[in-house]
This record gives structure tokens, sequence and C-alpha cells, in this order.
């Protein structure tokens, strides 16, 4: 089958292409390393939706993320995702940070970011008393807000693939072939043929250009690790919380996610493995004693998990988006805070580069915007509760208790191709509480298997490698080399 | 579908070895509508999975399984009438007026009202997370308790060669059964410098297999992209932190967490009930009875015990005295305070009263031999030897407790010389 | 020939410390016990060191796939790891009645292994099980 795009890359950035690209008459494929779309950056963002004012206007990042802000409402009308403008507030820790406030809320007026307000000491404690009492003052953007951004890959994906795009996972891109204007994206699956590439590989975006014979960037992976707080701190801000900003990162921030549980981070560190997501001492040690100076009700005794991702911050500091010397290969690349704002925004942007380059299809008539949400028993009320479980034994069945989620939502991720346990988890968050599966796994386990027809010691965490249990010797099942004599 | 009855005088949360004393205990006491539900597809709670042996030296005069135990009890609770027993099924809320919320496949959504509830829902393992083992995520890390499941229950092992963090008895416990099933375990590593679990483990779980036990010792990083490949051990200094310059790897394709258990205190959490920070249990009467009326406690629920007899012990009587209440028998209220004073970590229940006899639980701080356990000036008890892996049991009869005036009453451990 | 051992007593949590000295193949002192109890637990422990073993077999039928399983009496510790083999290759079929011999005079030590549970049987089919810990 020879595509009209290849996407390379199913973060949040490539499932928001792929969407934008199925409202035409395209053949469409998007290809992605992992066993799901977003288990690379996507899944370990923070989840922020910016106002826009941190960045500076003349960029490409300046630019899309506030289109990409206000994008954000029919997007969530569409694929249901949670997302809740909490605001954020941007505070005053000395004199100079104060200075920097004023200035920032000028930048952001004249970029159109609506509603920046400055509060001074007494406003911000009055609506922020956990908050230390040292602060001065805060810059308030209500616009701001908070998803959770695998939440928001699952839906892209799944309203891309009902208007016809074609999905191809655990197909990790290895080389590109291009001859006579059709490039062929060899992967660890499969290759697949399309006529014009986007290159959506995020922290691997220059090892993908370097496949066509392009290095006129590099990127640096930059690593940030976030450490998640017990539930009961749920409330302990209502904002997200930034510290005034600094030239190399957002600094440690506070985020009420949007299920209410607290996280602190990101740290910001560049590495050299592109594969580098682990957690650190001095990364513990840097996000809570900074925390601790502006909201002292928190502590490293309240974590319950922890995990870094891998920004890919390109070598020009922006967002590195459009044609290259290459026909048909179209860079996506670099995109670092405010990615995940600006993702719808890049979508339209990346369609407008393939119509420049010469892509031109008509608008499908048929193209439906929204998908079903998923239930969610957990945030139901008695009543809705009642109505929903109506005798159902699957709907009546807690399979997590932390997280009250029931079996009929693993089965509904199941459904919808979760295979591991990963899968399972991000879509309906079993696993992401208290107990941090000690109670679930075993469960989900079943389930999986069961619908899978599969043997347990199958399941893996997140594919491939990463099964979780092992067959006892007698269990084993016999392997399929011709090589080795019988036992 | 399975029917429920609308009215019950006493549900009990957690069908394992608590809740089911607790139903005998409710069902001694009179009550004729008792309802235990679990969310396991059978009753016995953590003792399915305790296969070896070790319970009911106390209780039975027997050295039995965790399975053998909790079948006494099953045994008895199945052939009484009256007590209703619900499997794979929620308590999703608690009205303070004690209409329960609960869920299952069999009975749907639906609300019953109960004249009390005993709270029975045992612990959970604390995870990586609490302790924040720095690292990557590999498949391969989980608590000692979750392999323990898989192996004895669903019969898989959760790699073929194990590291364990953590001395507690669980951890020690699989370290053996692991070796039996075939893996090899590397080593316990614990950061105490002395060992949490019974000398008895030490000896028959890792001397007995030549397993070491590296004290003063933690992880200091897990390696592993998608399965753990190997964990970074290393001494740590006073300060319980890792010394870099002495660290070494141990190769491993599995972790187990034994770093302590804590009580399943969601829906107690959800109850607002008081908590004491120390347990992590609801504070309590003397009759085991919580801050919100009618609502009672007992084993690892309210505090986290090491005697599985001690829990049933707790549970008989947690279970007569809801069933008491329930049937509109309500005590006199408690009225001394009790508080922990030295080396008593804490001491449960949180208050007394001179009308009843009363079982007192409670842990040391430290280590401390030929030591005296006093209530106040009105009871002394020595002791050979006090260490805060052992539970210590108080029984305080009514009679002296009717010689107190005062409202409020201290536990301390002294040495024998200050005793006197 | 004489020669010492040191050995943990774990009759109660004391855990004294013991010193034996041993004289031609036989404890002829012991020392650093606190109680009675202690010199008579080394002596078992020298002379002939036994453990309870207790694990699990396969089990067919049964509303899980393995059934837990003890030795009715403590067996030479020496033994321990051929006996969890030789019963990690058995396999029973549900249902099974707790105490059931499922093994006799297991590795010729004369003991049995007993089930330490009772196991229902689920019926394949509709997966609804028969067991008796049912709800009225």
């Amino acid at each position: 089958m020879l595509y009209d795009v290849v996407i390379i890359g199913g973060g949040v950035v490539g499932c928001a292409i792929a969407r934008e690209l199925s409202r035409f008459r395209l053949k469409i494929a998007l290809t992605e390393a992992y066993c799901e779309v977003g288990f690379g950056t996507t899944k370990t963002n923070s989840g922020i939706i910016h106002s826009g004012h941190h960045s500076p206007p003349e960029s490409l990042k300046g630019k899309l993320v506030v289109r990409g802000n206000r994008l954000y409402d029919d997007l969530q009308r569409d694929l249901k995702f949670g997302f809740k403008r909490i605001g954020e507030l941007d505070i005053a820790q000395n004199q100079e940070d104060l200075q920097i406030l004023a200035q920032l809320k000028e930048k952001g007026e004249k970029k159109g970011v609506a509603g920046l307000e400055l509060w001074d000491r007494k406003r911000l404690l009055r609506e922020e008393p956990n908050l230390s009492s040292n602060l001065l003052g805060a810059l308030h953007a209500p616009a701001a807000g908070v998803i959770n951004p695998y939440e928001l890959s699952f839906g892209l994906a799944e309203s891309a693939e009902k208007n016809g795009v074609n999905f191809y996972r655990e197909n990790q891109i290895f080389a590109i072939d291009l001859h006579d204007g059709v490039f062929v994206a060899k992967g660890s699956r499969l290759g697949i043929h399309g006529r014009f590439i986007i290159n959506a590989a995020g922290v691997f975006a220059d090892k993908i250009a370097e496949m066509v014979g392009l290095t006129d960037f590099q990127i640096q992976p930059r690593k940030g690790e976030e450490y998640m707080l017990d539930k009961r701190l749920k409330g302990v801000v209502n904002h997200l919380i930034f510290p005034t900003p600094q030239p190399k990162s957002k600094g440690i921030l506070i985020i009420p996610t949007f299920d209410g549980t607290i996280m602190v981070g990101p740290t910001a560190e560049d590495v050299e493995d592109r594969y580098d997501v682990s957690t650190t001492l001095a990364g513990a040690h840097r996000v809570f004693s900074q925390v601790k100076k502006y909201c002292p009700s928190i502590s490293e005794r309240d974590v319950i998990t922890e995990f870094a991702g891998l920004r890919a911050v390109a070598d020009t500091n922006d967002f590195i988006i459009g044609p290259t010397r290459v026909k048909g290969f179209i860079n996506v690349a670099g995109i670092q805070s405010p990615g995940l704002t600006a993702a719808p925004a890049i979508a339209e942007y990346v369609r407008e580069i393939l119509w420049d380059e010469g892509l031109t299809a008509e608008e499908r008539s048929d193209w439906q915007p929204a998908i079903d949400g998923p239930a969610r028993f957990a945030l139901m009320d008695g009543k809705q509760r009642r109505l929903w479980v109506n005798g159902d034994p699957q709907r009546a069945k807690i399979v997590c208790r932390c997280e009250l989620v029931t079996e009929a939502e693993v089965l509904d991720a199941v459904h919808h191709g979760a295979t591991t346990l990963d899968g399972v988890k991000f879509r309906v968050r079993a696993g992401m509480g208290r107990c941090q599966g000690g109670f679930c796994t075993s469960r989900v386990m079943e389930i999986l298997a069961r619908e899978q027809g599969v043997p347990l010691q199958r399941i893996s965490k997140r594919g491939k490698g990463s099964e979780v249990f092992y067959p006892r010797p007698e269990d084993e099942e016999p392997s399929h080399d011709n090589k080795g004599e019988a036992q | 579908m399975t029917v429920l009855r609308a009215h019950y005088d006493v549900v009990i949360v957690g069908g394992g070895p608590a809740g089911l004393a607790a139903a005998i205990g409710a069902r001694d006491a009179g009550c004729s509508g008792i309802l235990i539900v679990d969310r396991e597809k059978e009753m016995g709670g953590i003792l399915n999975q305790c296969i070896h042996s070790g319970f009911g030296l106390h209780n039975f005069k027997e050295e039995l399984t965790g399975p053998e135990y909790a079948d006494r009890f099953i045994r008895r609770v199945r052939c009484e009438p009256g007590i209703d027993i619900l499997s794979e099924s929620f308590i999703l809320n608690i009205s303070p007026d004690l209409r329960v919320t609960l869920m299952g496949s069999t009975i749907g959504l639906c609300e019953i009202k109960t004249g009390a509830i005993v709270l029975a829902m045992g612990a959970r393992e604390r995870s990586r997370g609490a302790i924040r083992t720095p690292g990557y995520r590999p498949a391969g890390v989980m608590t000692a308790g979750l392999a323990q499941r898989m192996v004895n229950i669903e019969g898989l092992l959760p790699g073929k060669r194990i590291a364990i963090l953590g001395s507690g008895d669980i951890g020690l416990i699989m370290a053996r059964r692991l070796t039996l099933e075939g893996c090899e375990v590397t080593g316990v590593y614990e950061i105490m410098p002395y060992c949490n679990g019974l000398t008895r483990n030490v000896v028959q779980c890792l001397k007995d297999f030549d397993i070491p036990l590296h004290l003063s010792t933690t992880m200091a990083f897990i390696h592993g992209r998608d399965r753990v490949e190997k964990v970074t051990v290393a001494p740590v200094a006073d300060d319980f932190q890792p010394l870099p310059g002495k660290a070494w790897d141990v190769d491993c394709d599995t972790i187990l967490m034994s770093i302590g258990l804590i009580p399943e205190n969601e829906l107690s959490r959800q109850l607002r009930l008081q908590m004491d920070p120390i347990t992590g249990g609801p504070r309590v009467s003397s009759t085991l009875e919580t801050s919100l009326p009618g609502v009672f406690a007992c084993g690892n629920v309210l505090h986290i015990h090491d005697l599985v007899d001690n829990v049933s012990e707790e549970a008989l009587r947690a279970g007569a005295f809801a069933g008491e209440l329930a049937q509109g028998r309500r005590r006199p209220q408690d009225n001394i305070e009790l508080q922990a004073g030295d080396n008593v970590r804490y001491c449960v229940p949180h208050t007394l009263s001179p009308d009843r006899e009363i079982s007192v639980y409670l842990r040391c701080i430290r280590p401390q031999k030929d030591c005296v356990l006093r209530l106040g000036n009105f009871l002394e008890k020595p002791l050979r030897l006090a260490i805060p892996s052992e539970m210590i049991h108080l029984t305080i009869k009514p009679e002296i407790l009717q010689r107190f005036y005062g409202t409020t009453l201290r536990i301390d451990i002294v040495s024998r010389e200050d005793a006197e | 020939m004489k020669s010492h051992r040191e050995l943990v007593c774990i009759c109660c949590p004391m855990g004294c410390q013991m010193h034996l000295a041993i004289e031609d193949g036989a404890i002829s002192e012991v020392e650093g016990n606190k109680c009675k109890v202690g010199p008579k637990y080394a002596r078992q422990e020298f002379t002939d060191p036994r453990r309870m073993l207790s694990t699990t077999v396969a089990c067919r039928d049964g509303l899980w796939p393995r059934l837990p399983v003890k030795t009715a009496e403590a067996i030479p510790k020496a033994m321990m790891g051929a006996i969890a083999r030789i019963l990690h290759l058995l396999s029973v079929t549900a249902p099974v009645e707790i105490g059931a011999v499922i093994v006799e005079n297991v590795g010729g030590t004369g003991i049995n292994v007993i089930a330490t549970r009772s196991m229902p049987k689920i019926k394949e089919l509709d997966g609804t099980q028969s067991c008796p810990c049912e709800r009225r």
C-alpha cells in the first residue's frame, strides 16, 4: 500500500497530526516504536496546557502555543479526555521576581493572552493559604489548565483510527529508503511506503532525519524527574504553581493533576543516553528543597511514586517544523515545552506545510470529530453509578481498589487496544493509586490473559521484554528453535 | 444473583482472620444477622497465600500453616446460621447513620442498613515509592507479598535471580520459598543495623540456604529498561543515606520489596475517622469503636500485628462489642485517655474504662532487656526482653482502673532499676 | 577431637547465641543459653536437624492452579531441596479435602505430605464453582 503520508512517531504531536490529516481524503499511516502511542516523552509530560505568556512571541513556540491553548475546549468536547482550566500562578519570591512578572504580563498581553493579572501578597495567600507567607505576589494566568497527556494521545489516536488512519505499533524505524519519490520507512516489524514523511520522532528526530541524509539539527535530550504525592494532599494548592521562570527551565512546579493528585517537578538535566529515564537522589533533593520554599506543607514523605521523561530539545531551542531539502520529508522536531499545548496548532501548521509542498486533498464529508469517551466509575456520583452499573456483573466488579476502577473499564481498555499492564494503567488508572498495583496487578493480568487467550506469563508491563512473571520450569512453553536437543 | 437482607446487625468489611473472628464474636454475643464482605473469591484473606507454618501456636497449641489456620475459622463461620458471606464484593461507602453502599458481581450496586460495622480490611505493603529508590522503572520490581501471591496461588515465578530489600518476615519467607522453587536469591538487604524479622526466620530462611543478610545496606539504584538487570546496593551512614563510594552492583532480574506493612486505610480515611498517625489506623476506644459511632476496627487495619493469634483475639472482642451495640446494649463511655510513655511507640486502644477487662497491645521503640512495663502506679509487668518487632499484650482488670481517679494514664517501659 | 560451633537459639525471641563444645562427634558442653530449652534445641540441631517443608503442587480443575501442601512432620533438613523437587513434578485434581494425604512416605522419609487447604472444583464450561464456601 502506498500511503500519501507516513507519520513517524506516535507521541501527542504525531497523533494530533494524524487526526488533523484524517479530515481529508488521504491515505495516512502512523508508525510508533512502543506498544502504545504516547509511551515515549508524552506520557511523562507534566500535562500542563500553558496560557502562552512564557514563550517569546517571535519564536515558533510562542506563535503556536496561544493558538493551541484556544483549541483545547473543542478538542476536549470531541475526545472526552479530562481537561480543566485551573489557572496558573507565577509566584514572586523576591523583588527581582516581581519585576520579571510585570514584564511577563506585558509580553503576554501583546501575544493575545487573556486575563493576565498581578496579585499582591494578600490576595495570593488568601487564595492559596498553604503557600509560604514569604512570597511577595504572583502573576495569575487563568487560561492555563491541566490534562492527562496520555488520555489525550489515546483520544487523538482513536479518533484518527476511526477516520481511517492506520497505526503500526511496536514498529521502530531503523532505515528510510527513497526511490522515485517514494519513501520506504523500514521498521522492526514492517516497512511502510509513503510519498511524504512527517518526522515527529521526539527524542530520536535527529536520528530519523539522518536516515535521509539530513544532519542540520541535533536533539539534546533533557531529562525531567517528577514526583507524585499521596492523595491526602489533594487541594493543598488549587492552581498550577510556577516559580518565576529562569532561562533554562520553568523551575520546580506544583501541579494539581486533573485527577487531583499533586505532582512536583520537573528537574532539567541534559543527558547523553536517549533512554535515560532514571530518577536520582540528586533530582529528588532538587525538587523538594525548591518546592518546600514556597509550599512548606509538601515533603518527600508523601511520595507514592516517581518517574522521569526526556524533553526533545533542538539546538536552536525552538520548534523545527518545516520542509527540508529532501522533497517530501517534513521535520516536526524539537517539540519541547510548550509542545503539548501547541500540539493541535502544530497539526494545523503541518497540514498547511504539506499543502504548500504539493499534497492536496478534499475534506471528507463523513469525517467524525468525536469519540465516545471511556466511562469512569470513580468520577460518577451515587445516582450515576446505580444507573451505569444496572446489574451488569462486569460493571459491578472492582479491579483497582485505590482508584475504583471496574472490570468493565479494564475490558473497555482492552477492546481499545491495550495488551499490556501499562496500556491498561494509562487508559483507566488501574495501578496509579496508593498501593501502586499491589492489589490490581494480578487481576488486570488475568483479564489481559483471558482476553488475548494467552498464558499469564506472556503478559508484559509495556511490551516484549518486559514480561512481569515467569512460568514455573515445568510450565514453560516449548521453544521453537530447531537447534538443541530434547531435555 | 445473591440476595442480601435489607438490614443486618453487623456488617464486617473483610473476610480474613480479623473479619472471620469478628463474625464469630458477634455471633457469640447473640447477633443473628451478620454479613462478611470480602473482595477476594474466597474467605481467608492473606492467610491463603501464607502457606508456611508458624500460625496458631497460642490459640490452637499447634503450628499451622496460614490456610489451615483460616480453615478453622471458615468452618466455624460456615456452620453458623446467621452469618452471610459475600465474596468478590466491595464496600464503596458508609454513611454516618450506617447505611452501607456495596457492589459486587453477584449483587450489583446496592445499599443495606446495619446496626454496627467492623472494619477488618487488613494491611497493604509499602511500595517502592514510599522509600523513593532511584533508578529506572523496569518490570520485575514488586512487593514481596505480590510475589508470594503469584507463586503460591497463581503458580508463577517473579523471576530467576532475586534481590530482596528489607528483612521483614515476608521478605525472609520469600527468600526461602523462591530458593525451594529453584530461583537464586542473591541476598537480603536491610537498611537498619538489625534484622526486622524473627530470628527463627533468619536461621530457617537465610542461614539454611546460605543467603547472605546485609545489614545497614540499602538499594541505591535500580537498573534495567524493560526488565530489571541489576541493582546498585550500598552501605548506609548514620543518616541512612547510601555511601556511594562503597556501593556495589548485584546482577538480578527481580527486586522484591519487603519494607513494611501499613493499615489498608482507604475506607477509614473516606469515613474521616480520627486516625493515630503512629499506627496508621483509626483511634479506638476500649471496645474497639472508632470515632464514628457504631464503626469498630480490629486486626491489621487497626495496627500491624505480628501474630495472627492476637488478630483473632482482638477481632473476637471487636465483633462481640459490635454485636452488643447492634442489639442495643451500649457500654458506658471511656473516661481515661491512655498515653504512650517512655520507650512505647504506640498503644491500642487509645482510651480506657473501668467498666470492663481491657486488652492493650503495644510496641516498644528500642530493644530493652530486663525491664518493667508500667501502667501509671497501678500495674507492673516484668519483661525479660522487649523488642520492637514483638508486640506486647497487657490485660487490665476492671478492679485496677476502678482505683484510678484521674483522666490520663501512661504506659512506660522502664529499666528494672528505675522501677524500684 | 575437640571443636566448637556457634548456634543461635530460635525457641524464643531472646535469640541466645549458644557456643557448643564438640568432642568426638557429640556435644559435650553448651554455653550462652538463658534457659533449659536451648540445649535441647542445640542437640536436635546438631545431631538431626529437621525442618517443616511447605510448598505447592499443581492442581487441575480447582479454584486455583496450585494446592498448598506441607510435610506432616519435620523432615531432615538436608532433604528439603530433593523433596521439593519431587513435589513440584506432581499434579492433583480437585476437589481435595484439607488434610488429604498427597504423597505417602515422601522420599523414603516415612513422612506424609498433606494438603493444607480444601480446594473446591471449578466447572470448566461455565466457570461457576461448586464450592462449599458459598453464600446462602
